[in-house]
C-alpha cells in the first residue's frame, strides 16, 4: 500500500488556494445575487450553477481553450509570465474556481437572502452605508453559510477529476491531483494502491464535511433568535 | 460627521406625498399632507392604511412618487427638485414594528451601533449614558433573545435616541406591552422629548394609547387623512364613521333630523329603519342641519344605562324601552342586546347583570343623555 504523499500535498494545496479566492470571489458575487433587483438577475443565478450540471469535460474544455495560447487571455498570460497557463497549478486553480463557483455561491447567496431585510432597514436608518451593514449585520448572521460554502468548494474541489485532467493533464508534484493519482493506479492495476489513496480521500472529505456541519449544528441551536437558516446541499 | 446643535431644538417635519402601491388584490395610494410640530403625533387608524408606509417614506426606505418631505433642518425628499437624501444619511431615528434589534449582537452593542463614526470611548460613553436614562444599563451585554419583551423596546428606543435623529418614528413600539410598561416607557419617552423636542411620529391602532398620549392625532384611512385634532376632539366628537368605529361606537345609526330646538340647544331625531315603531325618537345635541336633514348617531355601549322600571326624576332626556335579546360575558362586561325598536349594544358589569337580574326577554329602560348621542355626517 504505498499513498502518493506528493499528490496529496498538492491536491491540499490546491482546494485551499481555491477555496481562498472563491471566498473572496463568492462574497461580491452572493451580495448581488441575493440583494440585486436587476431582471437579468436569473441569467447570472443560472451561469453561476451551469459548473453542477455541466459534465466536466466540457468545462474543462472551454477553459484550457482559454488559457491556450491561442486566446487573448492565454496571450496576455505568455507576455507577461513567458509560459502558457495550460498544464500549469496556476491553470488548474482557475479552472477549479469555476468548477466550485457554485459550491460557495449558492449557500452564501442563499444565507444572505434569509437575513431578515428589516434588519438591514435599520442599519440604514442608524447611518450605515450597504458596506457597513454587510460586514455588522449580513456576514455575522450568515456564518453557518459562509462556513457551508467554504466546506463545499474545498471538497469539491479535493475530490475533482475531469476538469483537472482536461486542464492541467498529469504532470506530477505540479497537476497530478490525488483523484489522478487514483485513475493511475487503477490504469496500472495497483488496486491496493488506489484502494488506499481512495481511502484515504473519502475519510478526509468525510471528516472536513463532518466537523462542518457539527460546528454549524451546535451555533444554530445555540442561538436562540435570528439564524434559522441552514442549508444541506448547495441548491436553493 | 453632524454638526454640533443647540438643544433644545424645535422644529416641524412637513410631509406632502403622494405614493402608490399596487398590490395583487388593489391598488392603492397614499396621499397625505400634514406638519408635525416637536412633540407627539399619533397616526391613528386600521392595518392597512398607510401608516407603516408612511414612516417608511420619511425615513427614506421607500421613496414617494411625488410630493416634498422636509425635516427641522433639512430637506428629505422634494420629487420636483431630485431631491432623495439617502436612508443612512437622513438621521432618522426610526423603531420599526418588530424592533428589528441585531440578534447577535448585545444590548449594548446594538445601542453602540449608530454612533460608528465617533471614538470608540465616546460611544461607550453616549451608549452607557442612554442605557442608564432607559433604565436598562444592567442588559448592557445581554442579547435580544434574553430579555423579555418590555426590555427588548427600551434598547430598540435607545438605538434610535442615541443617535440625536432631528425627527423620531415609532411603528406601534408598545403594542404588545402591558399598560403599566408602555406608561412607563411612555413617561421616559416624554421625558427625553423635553430635552430634545423633536417631532415624534407614534403609529398606532390601539384608542387607549391614542387617549393615554393626548397630544395631536392624525386618523389615517385607505392612505389618506380623514380627521385630525386632540385625542378629544377626534374620538369624542367623530365626523366620519371610521373614525366612529375607530373610537369604539358600538351603536350607529342613520337617523333623520325630526325638529329642531335651538332655545333648549337639542334636535330630535328620528332613527331610521323602524318608521312603524313608536320609540325611535332621540334627543341629541344641536348641530347645524335643517329638520329633513340626513345625519349618523353613534352611541358607545357603556354609555347607556339599563333600568327594570321607567326611572322618574332623572335628567337623562332619553327613555326607551326595550327587551333583551341576547347576553353574552367578554371578558368582565356583560354585553347586552336590546330590541327597542332599533337593536342596540349596552354594556353592564356582571354585578349589575345580577343585581337587575338581566337575561334573555327582561324588559328594560335604555337611559340616554342627550350629550351621549355623538352626530356624525352620513
Amino acid at each position: 500500500m504505498t499513498i502518493n504523499w506528493q499528490a496529496f500535498g498538492l491536491t491540499i494545496e490546491l482546494a485551499a488556494v481555491v477555496s481562498i479566492i472563491l471566498f473572496v470571489i463568492g462574497l461580491p458575487l452572493a451580495y448581488w445575487i441575493a440583494f440585486s433587483r436587476r431582471r437579468w438577475k436569473f441569467l447570472v443565478e443560472a451561469i453561476v450553477a451551469l459548473p453542477i450540471v455541466l459534465p466536466p469535460t466540457v468545462l474543462g474544455f472551454y477553459v484550457l481553450v482559454a488559457l491556450g495560447s491561442r486566446s487573448p487571455l492565454g496571450r496576455w498570460w505568455q507576455s507577461f509570465t513567458g509560459h502558457t497557463l495550460a498544464f500549469t497549478f496556476t491553470g488548474l486553480v482557475i479552472g477549479s474556481v469555476l468548477y466550485s463557483l457554485p459550491f460557495t455561491v449558492q449557500p452564501f447567496a442563499a444565507s444572505f437572502s434569509a437575513v431578515d431585510r428589516r434588519l438591514l432597514a435599520a442599519s440604514a436608518t442608524l447611518g450605515a452605508s450597504p458596506l457597513r451593514s454587510f460586514i455588522r449585520v449580513v456576514v455575522p448572521l450568515s456564518i453557518p453559510g459562509l462556513i457551508t460554502g467554504v466546506a463545499l468548494s474545498f471538497a469539491h474541489t479535493m475530490g475533482e477529476f475531469g476538469v483537472v485532467l482536461m486542464v492541467g493533464g498529469n504532470i506530477p508534484g505540479v497537476t497530478r491531483t490525488l483523484s489522478i493519482d487514483i485513475y493511475d493506479q487503477v490504469e496500472a492495476a495497483n488496486y491496493a494502491g488506489a484502494n488506499a489513496t481512495s481511502l484515504l480521500l473519502l475519510v478526509f472529505c468525510f471528516a472536513a464535511l463532518a466537523l462542518v456541519y457539527g460546528l454549524n449544528y451546535r451555533r444554530a441551536s445555540s442561538e436562540t433568535s435570528g439564524q434559522k437558516f441552514w442549508t444541506m446541499s448547495p441548491m436553493r | 460627521m453632524p454638526t454640533p446643535r443647540a438643544d433644545p431644538r424645535s422644529g416641524i417635519l412637513s410631509v406632502s406625498i403622494r405614493k402608490g402601491l399596487s398590490s395583487s388584490e388593489h391598488a392603492f395610494e397614499l396621499n397625505v399632507e400634514f406638519t408635525a410640530p416637536s412633540g407627539f403625533t399619533i397616526l391613528f387608524g386600521p392595518s392597512g392604511a398607510g401608516k407603516t408606509t408612511l414612516l417608511d417614506c420619511v425615513a427614506g426606505l421607500s421613496v414617494p412618487n411625488a410630493g416634498k418631505i422636509a425635516a427641522p433642518e433639512r430637506v428629505f425628499f422634494d420629487a420636483q427638485a431630485g431631491v432623495n437624501t439617502a436612508v443612512a444619511k437622513r438621521q432618522v431615528g426610526y423603531v420599526l414594528q418588530d424592533l428589528a434589534l441585531f440578534p447577535h449582537l448585545s444590548a449594548g452593542q446594538n445601542v453602540e451601533y449608530g454612533l460608528a463614526h465617533l471614538p470608540r470611548a465616546e460611544r461607550r460613553r453616549r451608549a452607557d449614558a442612554m442605557l442608564r436614562e432607559m433604565r436598562i444599563e444592567h442588559l448592557r451585554t445581554h442579547t435580544p433573545g434574553q430579555i423579555s419583551g418590555g426590555e427588548r423596546q427600551r434598547v430598540a428606543l435607545a438605538r434610535a435616541l442615541v443617535t440625536d435623529p432631528c425627527v423620531l418614528l415609532l411603528d406601534e413600539p408598545l403594542a404588545a406591552l402591558d399598560a403599566r410598561t408602555k406608561a412607563k416607557i411612555i413617561d421616559d419617552l416624554r421625558l427625553w422629548n423635553r430635552v430634545h423636542g423633536i417631532p415624534i411620529l407614534y403609529v398606532t391602532h390601539s384608542r387607549e394609547e391614542v387617549i393615554a398620549l393626548g397630544e395631536r392625532v392624525l386618523v389615517m384611512e385607505e392612505g389618506h387623512i380623514i380627521a385630525q385634532g386632540t385625542p378629544h376632539e377626534v374620538l369624542s366628537a367623530p365626523r366620519q364613521e371610521t373614525v366612529a368605529q375607530l373610537a369604539g361606537f358600538e351603536n350607529i345609526f342613520d337617523a333623520v333630523v325630526e325638529s329642531v330646538h335651538e332655545d333648549r340647544g337639542t334636535m330630535t331625531c328620528r332613527l331610521k329603519r323602524n318608521q312603524a315603531k313608536t320609540l325611535a325618537l332621540l334627543e341629541t345635541p344641536l348641530i347645524r342641519a335643517q329638520p329633513g336633514s340626513l345625519l349618523r348617531i353613534g352611541i358607545r355601549a357603556g354609555d347607556i344605562l339599563l333600568a327594570i322600571a321607567k326611572p322618574e326624576g332623572i335628567s337623562a332626556r332619553n327613555l326607551i324601552a326595550g327587551h333583551v335579546i341576547s347576553v353574552g360575558l367578554r371578558d368582565m362586561i356583560v354585553s347586552l342586546q336590546v330590541d327597542c325598536g332599533v337593536e342596540m349594544e349596552v354594556h353592564v358589569t356582571l354585578a349589575a347583570k345580577e343585581a337587575l337580574k338581566l337575561d334573555r326577554g327582561s324588559a328594560v329602560w335604555l337611559v340616554i343623555k342627550t350629550h351621549s348621542c355623538h352626530l356624525m355626517q352620513s
